[in-house]
């Protein structure tokens, strides 16, 4: 193997020592001067770049063709839509100036070469066309800066009180979703809690945690068209909280607690039906680079219809679930799944 | 007075020269020089070797994303620690790509670029000795040296070179018990970056001085090159924000081991709670990013003027907008220091806060726009010849338009939120500052390089090399906006965490691909770098028919750069294709007076003023 590997090398600095002796030895040989053959190269290199311009402007085309069944999933949020509409938007914009700008390059790369024969033009300085080219991106971009503004503002300001409060608590490995039960309120909780049976860290002695349920393995629920209000945290380090079709990403930071706000309006089985995949299913990510298997830092999402979503809230167990027996007699305290995933 | 003390420097300088050149060692001339030419060399070469290791680490993580799980025996055989049975280990695959990045960014690109530009051309352009101090000129040389020593070291410790990637976020970068990576790879790789950032200050301190003092006469600002500007301008920002993340980095050691809680708080971690509390992992961050942000623009603006200096010469048409060019590097220098939330939008921060932020970074677009607009209209008209140089700086433009572009969708916090860490970012940055500013790097190495060794280098090889690399870099990094979008995460060893990404295995093939392709493009330039080193043809004096003052230097090197006295200033550097001239260029040494057949009636100010200085001179 090392015998090949310095084989290939040595053979390659040969072949490129050879090709160059004979390079320079052609030249010589058919007694071009130097400036015969910088003209030879500069047709060549205009050529190749108006070729390059034309074959890239065409594969740039071509693959966002081929590629447009993965790019974008049908987002599933309302915010969602309304962003992926404002990137159709920017990707318009821009992809005007792409081309233009490209075209201008390239052409204009292989149109000037070289000519003995001609000087070129000495222009430094238009004052006039500085300005416009100045002021016409500026409206161009204000334009963009208002339409992204607003959108994020609709997202980011939106009341809160309406949402269903629920919260995606990170450590390496793995997601824990909690949610708030009937009275709508996330009991407290603390790191120095937390043990092999409080995950969370809760405090029992809040009577808020008393209606929280958690999820007890690696899928999470949510309800389709009820505003999620969603917290994120971590008991270790940053994680990234990352659910690619809902179009949310919201960062997991240890001592503080962030929130993102949202609304599901495509459940997994309609989902199933657009995608024409019946194996589909929602995921939820760890966007943040967070330790050696952060890779494998993911969730399963289901989004239910109401009804269901309801039904299946009421089969989890409480986060309490468990505390006084485990108090009681060590043998009725199931194995935790969690626990083991760790 | 003044002048005859002017004279009398001038003189020292030479003797010096003369004695110089008979008493160096092998020590004091090529290893412990004092010499900016020499010291420029020096980073070069090292700045080369560390790329082309951070290329190999991205070319084996390359290997495991397009065939996750697959052996590759030869792997073994030449990192046996890092993929045993062929195949990259996780924790290895996490420390070549934070590696790759921080030497790339750092090494290469920081110091390989400013430090062998600034250092080659710094004196040469603007008519000086050498650099305001050649001693500190040399520490500044071998911190860096000392510094890619040890972050090269540190892939070989216990735990493995520090792996949280190349922004090391704590509590990550803090806790050993989070990532092996962050045991001893993580404290070598922060006394690595803090011995980087005295080698960048020190550099760039010089470099400043330079060049407000020690111009030629006639060197007004106005004529100088926009090389000058660009370096300049990035020194600049070097020094105004690499001290930011020195103290980021310090609080972080603090943090890691004395026990401090400047970044830590409320953390449950291997089974137990630590006692940090009070901190937030936020303010790194803030201070990260408060240098991460201009770091891309010191990345960046160097590779600009270099561009605009080759694209100028080789287009034989002064560059279009002069002013304008250098106005809107002051604008993006400026701007560059109030943009840095854009890498925070999904932090939980204050969304009033964030949408400042996109305020803010987008208007970086407008002198970035102009400058592209400056780069087209120099084209429009010119009379371009194909040198190897010219084709990398047009290529430095067609990257930084592709990668700009997307940047004004990442500077929008609405759509930030979907695209944030993924492969979307990664094809965005390393189009817009990676690949700028390798294609600007190239195009200075291809220019320079008969002033740096007084040889040529091969034009075939470097038609080769550049239309190899094009070729690859856009097949690298165009795909991956397809991944991005589809929702991949950066920094995942592999995609197997969810199923319809499998389909996406196609574009992970084709990148990978694409990067041998650019791997084996990288070796035509090294071997025709070393090669012409030694065997290429001399140079002539002028070889590009160049105006600036760096080419009136003798090709052989002296101390103190010009044999006699240092010339005079009479014009501006971009002097080509004047209407009249008998050339198509007027070198910036020629006066007004020599050249009555294409002077402009603007000229008759600048002669007057020229003729003010030498009056200045004799009146004392
Ligand atoms: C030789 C060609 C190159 C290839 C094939 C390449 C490939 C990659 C890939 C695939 C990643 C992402 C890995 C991951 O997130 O899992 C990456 C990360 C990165 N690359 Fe490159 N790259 C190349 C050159 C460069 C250059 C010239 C720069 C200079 C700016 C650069 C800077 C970075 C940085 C800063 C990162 C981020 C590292 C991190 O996530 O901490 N790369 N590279
Ligand atoms: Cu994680
Ligand atoms: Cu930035």
């Amino acid at each position: 193997m090392n015998f090949i590997l310095i084989l290939t090398i040595g053979l390659s600095v040969f072949v490129m020592w050879r090709l160059m002796n004979i390079v320079q030895l052609t030249s010589r040989l058919s007694g071009e001067n130097e400036e015969e053959e910088q003209n030879r190269d500069n047709k060549v290199n205009g050529i190749l770049l108006m070729a390059f311009m034309v074959i890239g402007l065409l594969l740039v085309v071509y693959m966002t063709v081929r590629y447009s069944e993965f790019m974008l999933p049908k987002a599933a949020t309302e915010h969602g839509e309304e962003t992926d509409l404002l990137l159709w938007w920017n990707f318009g914009v821009i992809g005007i100036v792409f081309f233009i700008t490209q075209i201008a390059l390239f052409y204009f790369g292989y149109k000037y070469r070289f000519n003995k024969s001609r000087r070129a033009f000495f222009y430094h300085e238009n004052h006039k066309l500085e300005i416009w080219w100045t002021v016409i991106p500026t409206i161009v971009l204000a334009a963009l800066i208002v339409t992204g503004l607003n959108s994020w503002n609709k997202m980011t300001q939106s009341d809160h009180d309406d949402g269903m409060k629920i919260q995606v608590y990170s450590y390496q490995f793995a997601f824990i979703a909690r949610y708030a039960g009937p009275d709508n309120v996330l009991g407290k909780s603390s790191y120095l809690l937390i043990s092999d049976t409080n995950p969370l860290g809760i405090d029992y002695d809040d009577p808020a945690a008393a209606d929280d349920i958690m999820t007890r393995g690696n899928e999470m629920r949510l309800p389709v068209g009820i505003p999620i209000d969603m917290d994120c945290n971590s008991r270790d380090v940053i994680h990234s909280v990352y659910f690619p079709h809902l179009r949310t990403q919201m960062n997991a930071v240890p001592g503080m607690t962030t929130n993102f706000y949202f609304k599901p309006t495509i459940t997994t089985a309609e989902m199933r039906e657009i995608e024409q995949d019946e194996n589909f299913d929602y995921v939820l990510l760890c966007n943040k680079v967070c330790g050696v298997a952060h890779y494998t830092m993911n969730m399963k999402l289901v989004i239910d219809e109401p009804d269901d979503f309801r039904t299946w809230l009421k089969e989890q167990k409480p986060v309490m679930d468990g505390v006084e027996t485990a108090e009681n007699s060590e043998e009725e305290s199931e194995p935790d799944e969690q626990m083991a995933a760790m | 007075m003044e002048v005859k003390q002017g004279v009398q420097v001038e003189h020292a300088a030479e003797h010096d020269a003369h004695d110089h050149e008979h008493h160096d060692t092998f020590w004091t001339k090529y290893v412990f020089s004092q010499d900016h030419k020499m010291i420029s060399k020096q980073f070069l070469i090292t700045a080369i070797i560390m790329a082309y290791m951070a290329m190999a680490m991205s070319m084996i993580f390359r290997l495991q994303l397009a065939w996750p799980g697959e052996a590759f025996p030869f792997l073994e055989k030449i990192i046996p620690n890092f993929a045993p049975d062929g195949i990259l280990d996780p924790s290895a695959y996490l420390a070549f790509v934070t590696l790759h990045g921080t030497i790339m960014v750092f090494f290469v690109l920081t110091g390989g670029l400013s430090g062998t530009f600034s250092n080659l051309l710094i004196p040469l352009q603007v008519g000086a000795r050498d650099m305001a101090s050649g001693f500190l000129n040399m520490l500044s040389y071998w911190f860096f040296f000392a510094s890619c020593t040890v972050m090269t070291i540190s892939i070989y410790v216990e735990g493995g070179a520090a792996s949280g990637g190349w922004t090391i976020y704590p509590p990550l970068s803090a806790l050993p018990q989070a990532i092996p990576g962050s045991g001893m790879g993580m404290t070598l790789w922060l006394v690595s970056m803090a011995l980087f950032i005295i080698s960048a200050l020190l550099g760039g301190i010089n470099y400043v001085c330079t060049i407000i003092n020690l111009r030629t006469k006639g060197m007004t600002l106005t004529r100088l090159p926009l090389t000058i500007w660009a370096f300049l301008i990035t020194a600049t920002l070097g020094i105004l924000s690499f001290p930011v993340l020195l103290s980021a980095a310090l609080l972080l050691i603090f943090d890691r081991s004395f026990g401090t809680s400047f970044y830590l708080s409320d953390i449950f971690i291997a089974g137990e709670p630590l006692a940090h509390s009070g901190g937030s992992p936020i303010l790194f961050q803030h201070l990260f990013w408060f240098l991460g942000h201009p770091e891309v623009y010191i990345v960046l603006l160097p590779a600009l003027g270099l561009a605009s200096e080759v694209i100028s010469v080789n287009a034989r048409k002064p560059i279009f907008g002069y002013k304008a060019m250098v106005v809107s590097m002051l604008v993006i220098a400026f701007l560059s220091f109030i943009v840095w939330g854009h890498h925070m939008f999904i932090t939980g921060m204050n969304p009033f806060l964030g949408s400042v932020f996109v305020f803010t970074t987008l208007l970086v677009a407008i002198p970035s726009a102009v400058k592209t607009f400056n780069y087209i209209a120099t084209l429009w008209r010119a009379n371009i010849q194909f040198t190897p140089q010219m084709l990398f700086g047009i290529g430095l433009v067609s990257f930084f338009i592709s990668g700009g572009l997307t940047g004004i969708i990442l500077g929008d916090s609405a759509l930030d939120i979907n695209l944030h860490d993924n492969y979307f970012v990664v094809a965005h940055f390393h189009i817009v500052m990676g690949a700028s500013a390798i294609f600007g790097m190239f195009a200075g190495v291809y220019h320079w390089f008969p002033r740096m060794f007084g040889r040529m280098m091969n034009k075939k090889l470097g038609y080769a090399h550049f239309w190899l690399t094009v070729i690859a870099v856009y097949g690298v990094f165009f795909p991956m906006h397809f991944l991005g979008l589809a929702g991949v995460p950066r920094r995942y060893y592999a995609n197997t965490a969810y199923k319809e990404f499998d389909a996406l295995i196609n574009i992970n093939e084709l990148v990978t691909v694409m990067a041998m392709l650019g791997g084996i493009a990288q070796l035509i330039f090294l071997f025709n770098f070393v090669y012409s080193i030694f065997r290429g043809k001399a140079s002539p004096q002028n070889p590009w028919k160049s105006n600036t003052l760096e080419w009136t230097a003798p090709v052989k090197h002296l101390h103190g750069n010009w044999p006699g006295r240092i010339p005079v200033i009479h014009r501006w550097p971009y002097d080509y294709s004047k209407p009249g001239a008998k050339d198509d260029y007027i070198p910036q040494t020629v006066p007004f007076t020599e050249t009555p057949e294409s002077n402009l009636p603007a000229d008759e100010r600048e002669a007057k003023f020229n003729e003010e200085i030498a009056n200045a001179r004799s009146d004392v």
